[in-house]
């Protein structure tokens, strides 16, 4: 194991500089309050802060919320629902960032037990986001007793919140000297607000970067300390702007404090199961881990080479799934050369499968902190995937690099990796070129080009400008200039909705074709992560199986975020038996495990259905809340078709003999009429084919969802539900016949 | 370092060393509650498991709560401890001890108290 704990901080704050921004601090407001304890996972309270007039509001959250709204996603798409009309865009400011931790958070027994949920309006998608999110905030807000916090208004100030979960104190501050970027500003607020060397793991501190100002790409960092690297971490609610939104409200940073996390700060309704089960975990890791996937040694990037062999990891803008080189960036190479193992890589008290690695002293080459060395959080397997092959880029220091300053700058390493590779390939076909792009050559593997756009962006100078807007906008501004086909760049661009896709090639997996599509927010993996049991594992075979697993898994997944739960430590370690059980890509064992929780948390004991029931409700009211938003429909359900099949010849050619396959063994070609057909008639062939699958797919995934043709609840289905709510049927009774 | 030493051949199986550490740490007389154990195999013979102070628990407490002491002997500071309990599963010899009435877990400090139970001298406390 390395040791860490004698080496000195990389970003620590010099002393005076510290002073010299304390004493820039002006109070606006400051209330104390009556800390209210956590009864069985809840302390029923919400904080609702409003940055334009200062104010704090401490309010109950009632029991019918509760009960049809679990926590956690469930709270932030209630209240964010009541506080914006269908008018609401990401900078009203009405529009809230809300966050929920949800009932199961905070405890510290079992692995991924600390999550914030996180929701906003956002500049993206213009509809609902939602982001799951390690690191100490969560736990430490319940702690301090609120089930959730919104955040609301404009301030005309930089302003923290400084929430004091002992002192029972919460405090708006202007903080004008504070750094905007990541490793800097969580390094500044939790030495500032840490009584000494020891406090700093009390204090979770929220922020951002300077890419926030204007990149629509931008999302939150929420820190956690490191007492072994002495450095405070940093963990992202990445997807859909969040970050954008917490600056255009004036927010620097959030910071929470706690002293004295223990083990039964939840209250829960019987402590002794928590411990029974949370040990089973912890056993199951220290005697599996090393037997499955090496999550403690390697965390999430093991699977670069595992899905490469697949086919599956996106390379050059998703034209392909093995990327040549993909060696350079292997587990084995990210562990002897780049990553330190044995610190604290749990991003909560309790996570043994501690997936969160670094890379300690990195030298950096470029960019504003260019010879600095620093800590770098990662690379987990998106980001790996997404900043370099994805762009053609298989160097190790470069996705490290691109990885650091995404980070700091509070950039989405997904959206930044899937846009570039767009703008890559737009690039490769003279939509772009070097005049237009200000001098940045953005051929396939140019790093120092990537690197440079995003040092552009956070500048917001040059083509940054252009590059902070996102894939779905750069389409439209491109198409608007003259540059290009509109039609080619709505196939090549892996967006839907607004946000670009995560990292997995989809286009021999009809699953994760709907897991990408038929998602609530846009196509991030969370919801429906089925590559892996559908191309890998091949445990959902048939069509029936994959439409199944269309309805369960979303639901299934969706509970994750009502509890304030991480989804790794659901099947990336599997009990030893696992594969003798009736549905082992349900990893019944683990099912129960978190039935266990969930009930020695709160007392109350849930049948499997009672569980995805509880996710149905949050996620048709989600959907609603997308349709309210203008998005939501059968038709806001299309993909691009380089997520379905091959756009280009060069794709097609590359995998020409399984394409030429495929007719034959699936679309009812003989051979001899494959022989005779052009290449241009074999991918129009497949196209079709391919798209009418996806078609069919939508055809049977949303009747089993409860939902019209054109992806609407039915008001029967909201009935049976309990979601028959006067807000939602206004919504959807009008769109009951409305045909696709 | 001081830490505990064993002898399985003199062990008769007669558990003391167990009922005295958990008398001596929890009040009650529970093997399951003590920090070291002896197994009973089917041959009559009995393998006993003890902390030899490997420093595995300290190296998984992420909070590095765990820490040796000038004696070699791996210390757990309760005031700091948040009851994860990942020491308590990743222990080599599953040695620690959960208990539901106590927040944090238990482990041996070599303090001899089995030592001092056992009638065969199956257990010796040393200083290397």
């Amino acid at each position: 194991m390395i040791k860490m704990c004698d080496v000195p901080r990389y970003a620590g704050p010099d002393a005076a500089e510290l002073e010299k921004m304390k004493k820039a601090h002006v109070l606006l407001n400051k209330v104390e309050y009556e800390r209210t304890p956590l009864k069985h996972g809840y302390t029923d309270k919400l904080l609702t802060v409003d940055v334009t007039d200062k104010s704090v509001k401490i309010s109950d959250i009632p029991a019918e919320v509760k009960e049809k709204f679990v926590g956690g996603k469930g709270y932030c798409l209630r209240y964010l629902w009541d506080a914006t009309t269908p008018e609401t865009r990401w900078d009203s400011p009405e529009n809230e960032i809300v966050m929920s931790a949800g009932p199961i958070a905070g405890i510290t027994q079992y692995g991924g037990t600390g999550k914030m949920l996180v929701c906003t309006i956002s500049p993206m998608t213009d509809i609902p986001i939602d982001s799951n999110v390690g690191g100490f905030f969560g736990p430490y807000l319940k702690f301090a007793g609120f089930d959730a916090i919104e955040l609301r208004g404009k301030s005309d100030k930089d302003v923290i919140v400084v929430i004091d979960g002992n002192k029972g104190t919460i405090s708006i501050e202007e903080a004008p000297l504070e750094h905007l970027d990541s490793h800097l500003m969580g390094e500044e607020l939790t030495a500032m607000y840490a009584d000494d060397e020891n406090d700093r793991k009390n204090v979770a501190v929220v922020c951002t970067g300077s890419a926030a100002e204007h990149a629509n790409l931008s999302m939150l960092n929420f820190t956690f300390y490191d007492p072994r690297r002495n450095v405070v971490r940093l963990k992202q609610a990445g997807r859909g702007g969040i970050g954008r939104v917490f600056r255009d409200k004036g927010i620097k940073a959030l910071v929470c404090k706690w002293q004295g996390v223990k083990a039964n700060l939840n209250d829960a309704y019987d402590f002794g199961i928590l411990n029974k089960v949370g040990l089973k975990f912890h056993r199951e890791v220290a005697n599996l881990d090393e037997k499955q996937n090496f999550m403690r040694s390697t965390g999430t990037a093991y699977s670069l080479r595992t899905l490469a062999d697949y086919d599956i990891v996106p390379t050059r803008n998703y034209k392909f799934g093995d990327a040549p080189g993909i060696d350079n960036m292997t587990a084995e190479v990210f562990r002897k050369d780049w990553l330190t193992q044995g610190g604290a890589d749990g991003c909560w008290y309790g996570c043994s499968m501690a997936c969160a690695k670094t890379a300690d002293h990195f030298l950096l080459k470029t960019g504003p902190y260019k010879g600095q060395r620093v800590c770098v959080d990662g690379p987990e397997y998106e980001s790996a995937a997404g900043l370099g092959p994805n762009c053609g880029i298989t160097d190790p220091q470069a996705v490290l690099e691109l990885n650091f300053y995404c980070d700091t700058y509070g950039i989405d390493t997904i959206s930044y990796g899937t846009m570039t590779a767009f703008l890559m390939e737009c690039y490769e076909n003279g939509i772009l070129n070097e005049e237009r792009t200000g001098g940045l050559k953005l051929e396939w593997g140019n790093s120092e080009a990537s690197l440079e756009m995003l040092h552009q962006m956070a500048r917001y100078e040059g083509f940054g400008k252009i590059a902070a807007l996102g894939s779905h906008k750069q389409k439209e501004y491109f198409a608007a200039q003259g540059w290009g086909d509109m039609d080619f760049m709505n196939d090549i661009a892996m967006e839907q909705k607004g946000l670009e896709y995560s990292e997995y090639g989809s286009k021999e997996s009809l699953a994760q074709q709907g897991g990408y599509g038929l998602t609530n927010k846009g196509p991030q993996h969370d919801e429906a992560w089925l590559i892996f049991m559908d191309q890998v594992n091949n445990q959902i075979p048939t069509f029936e199986d994959k439409a199944e697993a269309l309805y369960y898994y979303p639901m299934f997944r969706t509970w994750f975020g009502l509890m304030g739960l991480c989804k790794l430590p659901w099947n990336d370690i599997v009990p030893a038996d696992n594969s003798t059980t009736d549905e082992p890509a349900k990893v019944p064992e683990h099912v129960a495990n978190y039935l266990d929780l969930y009930y020695g948390v709160t007392g109350v004991r849930l049948t499997n259905d009672e569980m995805i029931r509880q996710s149905e409700r949050v996620y048709n009211f989600q959907r609603i809340f997308d349709i309210r938003l203008g998005k939501g429909l059968r038709k806001n359900d299309a993909v691009p078709y380089r997520s379905v099949g091959p756009v280009t010849e060069e794709e097609y050619l590359s995998r020409q003999e399984r394409y030429d396959g495929q007719l034959v063994d699936l679309v009812g070609y003989t051979e001899e009429q494959v022989k005779a057909m052009s290449l241009a008639e074999k991918m129009a062939a497949t196209r079709k084919f391919r798209e009418d699958r996806y078609q069919s797919l939508i055809d049977a995934v949303y009747p089993k969802r409860g939902w019209t043709l054109n992806g609407v609840p039915t008001v029967a289905h909201l009935k049976e539900l309990g979601m028959d709510l006067p807000e939602l049927l206004e919504v959807v009774e009008p769109l009951q016949d409305l045909q696709p | 370092m001081r830490r505990l030493e064993k002898d399985e051949s003199l062990c008769i199986g007669c558990h003391q060393c167990e009922l005295a550490c958990s008398k001596a740490f929890f009040k009650v007389e529970d093997p399951a509650l003590a920090c070291l154990r002896v197994e009973d195999r089917e041959d009559g013979t009995h393998a006993i498991h003890i902390c030899n102070q490997c420093g595995k628990c300290a190296e998984v407490c992420n909070t590095c709560v765990i820490t040796q002491a000038k004696t070699g002997v791996y210390m757990i500071n309760k005031k700091e401890c948040a009851g994860c309990l990942m020491c308590v599963g990743f222990c080599p010899e599953q040695v620690m001890v959960q208990s539901d009435d106590r927040e944090e877990p238990s482990k041996c400090t070599a303090c001899g108290i089995c030592v001092k139970a056992c009638p065969t001298g199956a257990i010796r406390l040393v200083t290397d």
